[in-house]
């Protein structure tokens, strides 16, 4: 583990690339990793100084938004510099008519829906997790159960502004919803964890906020009801919004969120009522009190659960929930996208997460997905494979080494190393 | 045999070791080396430039096609794919002294998994036939360029294709998750997978809309998106494209994604109309195609809202396709609009530039100014729900010096498409004819970062060599970066992780 030694004309090169600098605090260690300084720059300009003073001394640097996914990916090998842009928070542009918004990225995504919503519409990103700047959530590619009907951020970012580690400011996209000029590097940047470059600013295309909408929640006790269920929804004509599903001890619950105009949204939730059977019930409110992941937002250190993410095909869910009922782990997610997560308790020894681990792994990669674990503590992201099996990762590590070839941007966070 | 060998070039290197890869690996009819075949590959849909290649290939599956890029790789010949041919920026046109690779023996749908809504299919399958084969379970392939019935897949992916209904449903790129990859090493790597989010960078993201420079897909998984359940098609007349323009802001600020949004002006009109009758209505400066689809009890609302801000916006004549040959026809006017206008202009340039919404009345009048200032005739038909405009610059070739007035205002409407923000194509690609209005939207730094992405990929720079950027700069170096170890590494002071 390295802690916070830079020496004084590397401190004295980030002091005079950036007015806002500071020793770091217990809250601004990165996953155990004490960081050697802060530097908060004001402006794309300045994140750019303190990234060639980096480069010119040699120094890693860990990007920051708001702070707490900083324990998701594995423990940088080095942060010399935590690169906080929490300033860079303004919203630059609402272009309501062309349903555009560009923002800075340290600006948090509830103040971005707060700005658009005036207007009258939305960014399609569910706030998975409370506070969650734009920058943070595009480096970890968070997404909700609103995936279902408009997709990711990664259907939704059309430009970026990047810093590289060599400090180059660069930007790829642009403010229309049609471009096919270039390589699409905003996609590259989404879920890199930090390792690629520094997001500054981000433009997405918006949607209208809904008249209405209405959940319709059915409670099932077998996996294999709770796929036929989620079929019906999918393969019916409902449009929904989120298909979710819930899971733990062995039973759970099959919610669908319809959104759109009032009689719309009455005419389907009886559509779906009718689907799911006479023990469905509708109600205005997110199964789960709202909250996307099966885990405690709040825990620290080793009170934190082992986070996973699991992917698979539509037609798998069945058998990802009968393997998330024998190994016990509690699970929540996509059923209409093939997506969810799982939580494996804090204090389960490593033996036994890694024997979860490979059980969700086994099932999830045999339909066509994956299992990652998302964030987990450090004895137990030292004792298990966090990543798994990553295809085409010579070809990812290539990349690295163009964007980053001294590898001092977020080292050792993401796959294979990277 | 001997005979076609000969045809080679003797002055290609590397090309003669190539073509016996090939002739080893392929049946005798997949490798064309006889200059008179050759020459009908020399262009893709732009036919103005023109390039025989020195060797063209047909693998008949995706080991061959490696093979055959291995080859290139050891040899360091420049490839180019080729998948229908039908793009219109140049970018399959062939390299002199490479490899032409032409997927269009490659055309098997090799699954079809409605219950997962995934189809994977090989990259010469035509777009339209995945939707044929998706609708008896209730599904459809959304991407839909107006090429639909002949590009291919693997075209599609490398243009990031988009089409009518991409307004409301994206692009290539929303709909593809995962694809066979070859390197341009000729190895063969999985992108993303059938499931979402695959980990590690989203190096598909980067490929969908590279335009082969990056490497050639030789499968691809897209995704299937349900039938809606209604779907509505309204034809709309109005006397003036900023009637038009103003009704197709109000109904998108009124909340509402239509599938699709589509404006012709009169010459786009008169040009369709001469070509495939579509009886548009008579005497109108332009029209809207609207559809909207989904939930019955939806589209029945939106459908009544539509026609109330139409209305208001001043149109003259509304109407509503009542059955699928109604529809078609609504259609056909649109989709046939460009090759239409060679009825009433002996030569075209169909430009692709994108603005901001917004910026349509404004955009329009000055390229009306443009016009009538240069006396050059421009048809517009285009996607106007997005601002993806098609001017469709007409000439005379046979007129001394009129080729070069439409390349001028041609490209002065791309000029402003960027002033306005937007972007020089929308689903065209840059291909080799817009290489050169690259640096007019984007930075040398801008360029230069993206170059990163080819160096990682293709490294040698043999992956359709010269198409998308106008300088491609060497892999091996980066301006401005510090070489070797830096000093606190060396005393020990620091480590590079
Ligand atoms: C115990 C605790 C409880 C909390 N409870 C609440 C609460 O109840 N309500 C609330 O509002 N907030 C709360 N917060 C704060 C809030 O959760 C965080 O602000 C937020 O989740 C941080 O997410 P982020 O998206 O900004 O990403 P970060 O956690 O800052 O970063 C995530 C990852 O993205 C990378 N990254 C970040 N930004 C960039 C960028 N611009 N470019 C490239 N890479 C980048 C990072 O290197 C990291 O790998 C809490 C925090 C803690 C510690
Ligand atoms: C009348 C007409 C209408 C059109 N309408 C539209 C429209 O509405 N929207 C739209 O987006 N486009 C449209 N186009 C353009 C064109 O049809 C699309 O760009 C299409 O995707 C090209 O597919 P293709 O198979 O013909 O590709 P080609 O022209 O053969 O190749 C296009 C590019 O893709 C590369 N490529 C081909 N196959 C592969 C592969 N397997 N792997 C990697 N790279 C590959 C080539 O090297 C080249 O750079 C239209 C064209 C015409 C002629």
């Amino acid at each position: 583990m390295s802690t916070g030694t830079l020496d004084r004309t590397a401190r004295e090169a980030i002091a005079s690339a950036c007015a806002d600098v500071h020793d770091p605090q217990p809250a601004d260690h990165v996953d155990g990793v004490v960081p050697g300084l802060v530097a908060r720059p004001a402006d794309t300009a300045q994140v750019a100084e303190v990234l060639r003073a980096a480069t010119a001394h040699g120094l890693s640097v860990v990007p920051r938004g708001r702070g707490t996914k900083m324990t998701w990916g594995t423990p940088p090998a080095g942060a010399d510099v935590l690169l906080d842009v929490s300033a860079l928070d303004q919203v630059l542009d609402h272009a309501a008519g062309d349903l555009i918004v560009a923002t800075q990225a340290g600006a948090r995504l509830r103040d971005v829906q707060d700005v658009v919503g005036r207007g009258g519409q939305r960014l399609v990103l569910d706030e998975t997790v409370p506070g969650t700047s734009i920058g943070g959530l595009l480096a970890t590619n968070t997404s909700g159960p609103r995936r279902v009907a408009t997709g990711t951020a990664r259907d939704l970012l059309i430009g970026i502004t990047l810093v590289r580690a060599d400090g180059v400011v660069a930007k790829a996209g642009g403010r229309v919803v049609k471009n096919v000029a270039g390589y699409d590097l905003g996609k590259l940047l989404i879920g890199s964890a930090g390792t690629l470059g520094v997001i500054t600013d981000a433009t997405f295309r918006l949607h209208p906020v809904p008249a209405a909408h209405r959940w319709v929640h059915a409670p099932c006790d077998d996996p294999a009801q709770a796929q036929r269920l989620a079929q019906a929804v999918v393969h019916g004509q409902a449009v929904p919004s989120a298909v979710e599903v819930g899971w733990a001890h062995g039973h759970g619950t099959v919610s669908v969120l319809l959104e759109g105009r009032e009689d719309g949204v009455a005419g389907r939730t009886a559509m779906v009522r009718a689907l799911l059977g006479e023990t469905s019930t509708d109600a205005d409110d997110a199964p789960g009190g709202g909250s996307t992941y099966p885990w405690e937002l709040g825990a620290t250190g080793d009170d934190r659960a082992t986070a996973l993410k699991l992917t698979f095909v539509l037609s798998g869910l069945a058998d990802v929930l009968a393997a998330a009922g024998e190994t016990g782990v509690a699970l929540r997610g996509s059923a209409g996208a093939g997506v969810a997560y799982a939580a494996v308790p804090a204090g389960t020894p490593v033996e036994a997460v890694a024997a979860t681990l490979a059980r969700l792994r086994e099932v999830c990669t045999r339909h066509g997905g994956s299992t990652v674990v998302v964030d987990a503590p450090a004895g137990v992201k030292a004792g298990v494979d966090v990543w798994g099996p990553i295809p085409a990762l010579d070809l990812m590590r290539r990349v690295k080494d163009q964007f980053d070839p001294d590898h001092r941007l977020a080292p050792g966070r993401f796959v294979g190393g990277i | 045999m001997a005979a076609q060998e000969s045809e080679v070039p003797a002055t290609t290197p590397g090309i003669e070791a190539v073509a016996a890869v090939a002739r080893r690996l392929l049946p005798e009819a997949g490798v064309i080396t006889d200059r008179a075949r050759l020459r009908t590959y020399e262009c893709d849909g732009l036919a103005h430039y023109r390039v025989t290649p020195a060797l063209v290939v047909v693998p008949e599956d995706a080991a061959q096609l490696a093979a055959v890029v291995r080859a290139c790789a050891e040899h360091l010949v420049p490839y180019v794919a080729r998948g229908s041919g039908t793009g219109l920026s140049g970018g399959a046109l062939p390299h002199a002294e490479g490899v032409l690779i032409v997927t269009s023996r490659m055309r098997a749908i090799t699954a079809m998994r409605p219950e997962d809504q995934r189809a994977v299919v090989e990259p010469g399958v035509i777009n339209l036939d995945v939707t044929r084969a998706a609708t008896p379970y209730g599904y459809y392939y959304a991407p839909d360029p107006s090429s639909q019935q002949i590009c291919s897949i693997g075209g599609n992916v490398a243009e990031n294709s988009g089409g009518a209904h991409c307004l409301k449903y994206g692009f290539t790129t929303n709909h593809v998750v995962g694809a066979d990859f070859v390197t341009a090493d000729g190895d063969t790597v999985a992108l993303g997978g059938a499931a979402p989010d695959s980990p590690g960078y989203d190096l598909l993201g980067a490929v969908v809309g590279s335009e082969g420079t990056l490497g050639i897909v030789t499968s691809t998984t897209v995704r299937l998106v349900r039938l809606p359940e209604e779907v509505r098609t309204i034809l709309v007349g109005f006397e003036s494209t900023d009637q038009a323009g103003a009704a197709t802001s109000a109904i998108i600020s009124a909340g509402i994604v239509p599938a699709a949004i589509e404006m012709m002006d009169a010459l786009a009109i008169e040009a369709a109309e001469a070509a495939v009758h579509c009886n548009y209505p008579d005497g109108a400066g332009a029209v809207l195609v609207i559809e909207l689809d989904g939930a019955s009890v939806e589209v029945e609302q939106e459908y009544a809202e539509v026609e109330r801000l139409c209305a208001e916006n001043g149109a003259f004549e509304q109407r509503l396709a009542t059955d699928p040959v109604d529809r078609a026809l609504i259609w056909k006017g649109r989709k046939s609009a460009f090759a239409a206008v060679g009825r009433i202009s002996p030569d075209y340039i169909v430009q692709d530039g994108v603005i901001p919404r917004t910026a349509l009345p404004q955009v329009l009048k000055a390229i009306a100014d443009l016009s009538s200032s240069s006396g050059v005739r421009v048809a517009n038909v285009f996607h106007a729900g997005d601002g993806n405009l098609h001017p469709l610059v007409l000439f005379d070739d046979a007129v001394e010096g009129a080729g070069e007035a439409a390349e001028k205002v041609s490209g002065a409407i791309l000029d402003l498409c960027i002033e306005h923000g937007g972007s020089i194509t929308g689903e065209h690609g840059v291909g080799m004819d817009k290489a050169k209005y690259m640096p007019r939207m984007y930075t040398d730094d801008d360029l230069d970062t993206m170059q990163m992405v080819r160096c990682a990929f293709d490294p040698d720079n043999i992956s359709n060599p010269g198409k998308v950027f106008p300088t491609p700069r060497l892999c091996g170096e980066v301006p401005g970066r510090h070489k070797g170890a830096h000093p606190a590494q060396e005393a020990g002071l620091a480590e590079v992780f």
